[in-house]
């Protein structure tokens, strides 16, 4: 197997082993309905861990996400409290806002030539400062758009409901694993994170490609914040806090090497099932505390940052090896 | 072969400078349609100045390119790609996380809809690639290919992407001998296909087996173009080392023979592929001189011995005990020091002051645990500003601003204030001025007359003719012949340079 496949691999074998083991203890985890809700309960974390996937494969980091999620929630909310403005508006307004949130972002990151970490911890405060300034109290929404929408779904066999937003979210890494593999964008986006000064001798619009990449993450944390507004029914300015490190710790579980330039989206989704899975585990059982969520994470993160040393150094003996065999 | 023609590139009287050094003085160079053109020169030669003028990644001051008689001045690498001219580089510059095809069509891949067709971008991808004779799975990454394979593909790219000059910089230089052939079979076809090739290389043999023409540069200068059946090794060794073989050799005041006893003692020391394993003896009191080309293994020889890069294989002794040299910090426990090439980049500490950065090595001798007393590196540090008369209006100043001489003399400060016993200059006069130049080869006496050895890297051969008790010459990364007493002379060492090597084999 092509060991840039081995992650990916991983994190399946590593869920497939934990759903048997929890179908082995409660058979009932094996529905549709489980299924169902694991992908609504983890719409606006899924929606926003695709964009953190491709920011951290262009060797980036986007630690606003978290921040753009409040602040779109709770900037929905406002608006729909004090003014007439249809709720679809609202959207295109909020997901304008968030997209050039994050293409300034990239800009600062590309033309400034600061650490993307700098940069988006300061967007990160800015975010979830003005989300302060809208309001400091959390605000319901009710309008009745939101429950047209709430209504939706569709009927799984067995009995499971695939919600809009859990549509959603099998549609926003439908399109993601498409951006990553099948554009030039895409194509762009491993460049930068292999190597940024071969990429761009290589002729890759470094610039271009950088904005674009904190817009898209931008724009999935403004659609993460619809989502979360949808599932909450309410703004709220302390909400969604530290989202964006699980959405990287999804990424990372997910087999993207943190370094950049390799990984999949469709590892992301994955990395998304297995958290969702430990949280669902955690209900089941009803006497675990939810920080077990946590700590197993923590455990997963660690098993997957030795597993990408040990491909890593694996890689590199057998290049030498080849070099050797070539030279003897 | 062909009758003369109109170049496909030809450069007139082309000029760049930088601040304080004019990097290309009024060269003239052409190249022709389906001709190797082999560019050879010393560091500093003006060779990467002027391909860089080519490529665009510098604009020259004056001058003239003209593509096949027009004129042109391409502003950045794409404007040179767009006009026919594309680069290897001897670092392959491909991205190793993408596929081969990725690799070959990144930026102009074949697309639907804006999606891209990734089996019609494979499907280009191996047609290409077996025009080269390569017939590999373009859907694996690039790094599970060895270097030459990425080498070809970076070759492929760029002849895809221009079409009518390639510049081949250094492709050979991390290749083995099966690789080369390889590559050059690949350079050989595309010379049939009428691609003017400039080829920089620093292994002469290369030169002759594949190059029609050959441009010697030196100190930015245009010493010739030669075709190269009509020129012989040694001529062209004249040429790039710039010494007429008529030319009186120089005095020299040193005794051509060293009686100190054996200090140091090497046996079959080497590293696979830096340097093959050589015997070497330094005596107390000797200075021995190591010549070369460039690239031909002088460096490697240094920093093998000192354990930047650890010898694999061979044995050192000191005065009969087996010494262990796996790394630097034995070396200097041995007592061994290394003044690097680069200073800028290997050697001075910028942003630390003069006193700081004499006492580096000292310190890190004893280690951290004892620091120096402030007192003791006060007195250290005056001495040798004192001794080597290094010019700063302070001892605290910030290193970066003193002047290239100043700052050599404050690494040689480094060095002698750890006494050593076996201490390694590697180009201690390069880049200063003639004041210091005098200066630093007085010291190197004096330091021999103390008894120190000294292992002296160096391409000013009347330098090394005037101080050096033994030379050994290094071609190939091998060291290839010894030079002593009455023997020392520029002629002997430029003949020996040049002498023709065994046919190279695979190893």
């Amino acid at each position: 197997m092509k060991s840039r496949y081995l992650p990916l691999a991983a994190t399946i074998l590593i869920f497939v082993l934990a759903y048997a083991l929890c179908y082995a203890q409660f058979p009932s985890m094996l529905s549709t309905r489980v299924i169902g809700n694991l992908l609504t309960d983890n719409a606006f974390l899924g929606i926003v861990a695709v964009g953190m996937t491709f920011v951290i494969l262009s060797g980036g980091i986007d630690l606003s996400v978290g921040s753009v999620i409040a602040f779109t929630s709770v900037f929905i909310a406002v608006v729909l409290a004090n003014t007439g403005l249809h709720p679809l508006a609202v959207f295109a307004m909020a997901l304008l806002i968030a997209t050039a949130f994050g293409a300034a972002m990239g800009a600062v990151i590309h033309y400034l030539e600061m650490p993307p970490f700098i940069v988006t911890l300061a967007g990160m405060f800015l975010a979830r400062g003005m989300a302060f300034v809208l309001s400091i109290d959390s605000i319901p929404v009710a309008h009745p758009f939101y429950d047209t929408l709430q209504s939706f779904y569709w009927r799984m066999p067995g009995g499971g409901r695939l919600t809009l937003i859990g549509g959603l979210l099998l549609l926003v890494f439908a399109v993601g694993v498409l951006i990553a593999h099948r554009t030039r964008f895409g194509a762009n986006i491993y460049a930068l994170g292999g190597d940024a000064t071969t990429a761009r001798l290589m002729g890759v619009s470094v610039g271009r490609t950088t904005i674009g990449i904190y817009a898209l993450s931008g724009l999935l944390a403004g659609l993460s914040g619809i989502v979360f507004s949808l599932y909450t029914t309410a703004g709220y300015s302390l909400s969604a806090v530290g989202v964006e490190l699980d959405a990287i710790a999804a990424v990372v579980i997910g087999g993207t090497l943190l370094t950049g330039g390799s990984g999949f989206v469709a590892g992301t989704f994955v990395g998304i099932l297995i958290m969702g899975l430990i949280q669902t585990y955690i209900i089941f059982d009803g006497t675990l505390s939810s920080w077990w969520t946590k700590i197993v994470v923590g455990v997963l993160l660690f098993v997957f940052i030795f597993l990408q040393k040990g491909i890593l150094w694996l890689s590199a003996r057998k290049a030498a090896a080849l070099h050797h065999a070539h030279g003897s | 072969m062909e009758k003369p023609q109109e170049p496909l590139l030809s450069v007139a009287s082309l000029t760049k400078s930088f601040p304080g050094a004019l990097a290309l003085d009024g060269v003239d160079f052409a190249l022709r349609a389906g001709e190797v053109h082999a560019l050879l020169g010393e560091n500093g030669a003006g060779k990467s100045t002027l391909i860089k003028c080519l490529t665009g990644a510098y604009r020259c001051d004056s001058g003239d390119i003209r593509l096949s008689g027009r004129q042109v001045d391409p502003r950045d690498t794409f404007e040179a790609q767009a006009l026919g001219i594309g680069t290897v580089y001897q670092e392959v510059n491909l991205l190793p996380n993408l596929t081969v095809a990725q690799n070959l069509y990144l930026g102009r891949q074949p697309t639907r809809f804006g999606m891209v067709g990734t089996r019609r971008m494979n499907a280009g991808a191996e047609a290409l690639l077996s025009q080269y004779g390569l017939d590999i799975d373009v859907t694996r990454e690039l790094s599970s290919y060895s270097v030459a394979v990425q080498q070809i593909i970076a070759i492929a790219r760029a002849v895809d992407l221009s079409g009518k000059i390639l510049i081949l910089d250094e492709p050979t230089a991390s290749l083995d001998a099966q690789e080369v052939r390889m590559v050059f079979d690949i350079v050989r076809a595309l010379r049939e296909r009428g691609l003017g090739i400039i080829f920089i290389t620093h292994f002469l043999n290369q030169v002759f087996e594949i190059s029609d023409r050959i441009t010697v540069l030196r100190n930015g200068r245009l010493v010739g173009t030669r075709n190269a059946a009509d020129i012989e090794r040694l001529d062209l060794v004249t040429m790039m080392l710039g010494h007429e073989l008529s030319q009186e050799t120089i005095a020299h005041t040193a005794a051509r023979k060293s009686e100190g006893e054996v200090a140091y003692r090497f046996r079959d020391f080497g590293r696979a592929g830096t340097i093959e394993p050589f015997n070497l003896e330094v005596r107390r009191g000797e200075v021995v001189g190591v010549a070369g080309l460039l690239g031909s293994g002088r460096t490697e020889t240094a920093e093998v011995i000192f354990g930047v890069r650890p010898h694999d294989g061979g044995s050192a002794e000191k005065d009969g005990r087996q010494l262990e040299l796996s790394g630097p910090r034995k070396a200097i426990a041995a007592g061994l020091g290394f003044c690097p090439e680069d200073r800028k980049t290997d050697g001075i500490v910028g942003d630390l002051s003069v006193r700081e950065n004499i006492v580096l090595a000292l310190q890190a001798r004893r280690g951290w645990s004892r620091p120096l007393p402030r007192q003791e590196q006060i007195e250290i540090a005056d001495r040798f500003i004192d001794a080597l008369d290094i010019r700063t209006t302070d001892r605290e100043k910030p290193l970066r601003l003193l002047s290239g001489g100043n700052q050599q003399k404050a690494i040689l400060a480094r060095w002698l204030a750890t006494n050593p016993e076996f201490l390694i200059l590697d180009e201690p006069t390069r880049g200063i001025d003639v004041g210091a130049h005098a200066e630093i080869i007085r010291l190197i006496e004096r330091l021999c007359e103390d008894g120190v050895s000294l292992l002296v890297i160096s391409s000013e051969l009347e330098e090394l003719v005037a101080y050096s008790h033994r030379v050994i010459v290094v071609r190939d990364r091998e060291h290839v012949s010894e030079l002593t007493g009455e023997e020392i002379n520029t002629d002997n060492i430029v003949r020996a340079i040049a002498a023709d090597s065994q046919p190279e084999q695979a190893r």
